[in-house]
């Protein structure tokens, strides 16, 4: 089986890799960039913790070929974070009590920055329907919409 | 899970794409978003030696009134459907089905042709296809042809499309004045495959009769339903309650759903039964009727 060479956009660097067809774009981040971050729960399409930004779109990671990543854009959990201060909707999630086992979390993390990307002022029905993919065990998800309305105000601020 | 291995190609045309089918036969399966496919390859569940991905052709995600006829591109993703305003607008029906198709995540990725081309009765599309009477273009080698959608679905995960065909367009007829459409569909969480689903598209006479209805169920059988008795049942009368419920009552009688985790056959009917009266009324409600 051939392998391809890609080259991709993690996180804002350029990286390469040479990758088998068959390997997913959630094992390239986490073993072959140790990007950990990126959690792989279900491992079915269903859970939402392998979520990364595909050109600023959140997808399931775990349901992408690698090589499908090939000249695009992939944002992880670990871009979030500049200069030691977290970003807004990490805050949030921080400040609101947002977790609890921290699985769902980065999955949580992108979906909400990506709705934030394109709405300023959602409604709680909006967060919802945003994160019903990203399933969480843990909170019931009251205190991550709080999360995210916290991060909301606080992205309208800047 | 990890896919057994296989190769990949990248086409960047349509015709190396077919070419690429052409060569490896059976032993090739065309990548649209993958949502479907890559599960499958992950449980070991489906099978391919070569995924010919049609990611990198440009020129078939598009949705566009042309002609007298909606056009959707083959590869138009979930989410393009979705926040469409031509759709919400004109197509309701359409609206609500891409609204409970998986979850927002996976419709950034999954696309309208996938959908289709899969065969899976459990998938939303093709009820709301069979509703309205669309159909779809398949590229090959040989050229273009285009499938009625009446004649698409042959079985489970079996469609009309040949080995080296492309789903490349859906071809909807536009919708006459009075016209309305609906989707309702019953699932156990987000994400879920219907329990049941029914598509209603129904066009209004100048007397308020029916002049014509398309009525089809999801996941009460080993393809996607079309109602034709019901719908026939229909044409010509005053869409009532009572009418409304004997015709939905025939169409749930008629289907053939399997017992599963979802539900007992009966229990699967009776709401085929349920969802498409909800579905029949909320079409007459959007077609200008009571």
């Amino acid at each position: 089986m051939a392998t391809h060479k890609i080259t991709l956009t993690v996180n804002g660097a350029a990286r390469d890799a040479q990758v088998e067809s068959r390997l997913l774009l959630v094992h390239l981040l986490r073993e072959s960039f140790r990007l950990t971050g990126t959690h792989i729960g279900c491992d079915t399409t269903h859970c939402g913790a392998c979520t990364v930004l595909l050109d600023g779109q959140p997808v399931k990671s775990c349901t992408v070929l690698a090589v499908q990543a090939d000249g695009r854009e992939v944002e992880t959990v670990e871009g979030l974070e500049h200069d030691g201060k977290l970003h807004p909707v990490q805050e949030g999630f921080w400040e609101k009590h947002g977790l609890q086992c921290g699985f769902c979390t980065p999955g949580m993390l992108m979906t909400s920055c990506a709705l934030l990307a394109r709405t300023k002022e959602p409604s709680d029905q909006d967060i919802r329907e945003a994160i019903s993919g990203n399933l969480c065990r843990c909170t019931g998800y009251v205190n991550i919409i709080q999360a995210v309305q916290y991060a909301a105000a606080k992205l309208r601020e800047r | 899970m990890i896919p057994a291995g296989f190769d990949y190609h990248a086409p960047s045309t349509l015709s190396e794409a077919v070419a690429l089918l052409s060569r490896y036969g059976e032993g090739a399966k065309v990548l649209s978003g993958g949502q479907s496919l890559l599960p499958l390859l992950k449980l070991r569940l489906g099978h391919a030696e070569h995924l010919v991905d049609i990611g990198r052709i440009p020129g078939l995600e598009y949705i566009k009134e042309e002609g007298g006829m909606l056009r959707i591109g083959g590869r138009t993703r979930e989410s393009t459907l979705e926040q469409s305003e031509l759709i919400r607008s004109r197509y309701p029906i359409l609206h609500d089905t891409v609204r409970v198709i998986a979850d927002p995540l996976v419709r950034n990725l999954a696309t309208v042709g996938g959908n289709l081309a899969h065969g899976d009765p459990g998938n939303d599309h093709p009820a709301t296809m069979l509703a309205l009477g669309a159909q779809v273009v398949a590229v090959g080698p040989t050229g273009e042809r285009i499938i009625p959608i009446d004649q698409f679905f042959l079985g489970l995960f079996t469609t009309a499309l040949q080995p080296d065909e492309i789903l490349t367009e859906i071809r909807i007829p536009a919708p006459p004045p009075r016209s309305g459409g609906a989707y309702v569909k019953l699932e156990r969480k987000v994400g879920d495959y219907a329990t049941a689903a029914a598509a209603a598209q129904v066009t209004l006479g100048a007397n308020g009769v029916l002049d014509r209805v398309g009525l089809a169920l999801t996941n009460v059988g080993p393809t996607p339903v079309r109602s034709r008795d019901a719908e026939d049942a229909l044409v010509g009368k005053r869409p009532s309650d009572a009418v409304i419920a004997e015709a939905a009552r025939g169409a749930a009688d008629a289907s053939t759903p399997t017992p599963d985790r979802r539900g007992s056959v009966e229990y699967k009917r009776a709401m085929a039964r349920v969802l498409a009266v909800r579905a029949l009324k909320q079409a007459v409600q959007r077609a200008g009727g009571q």
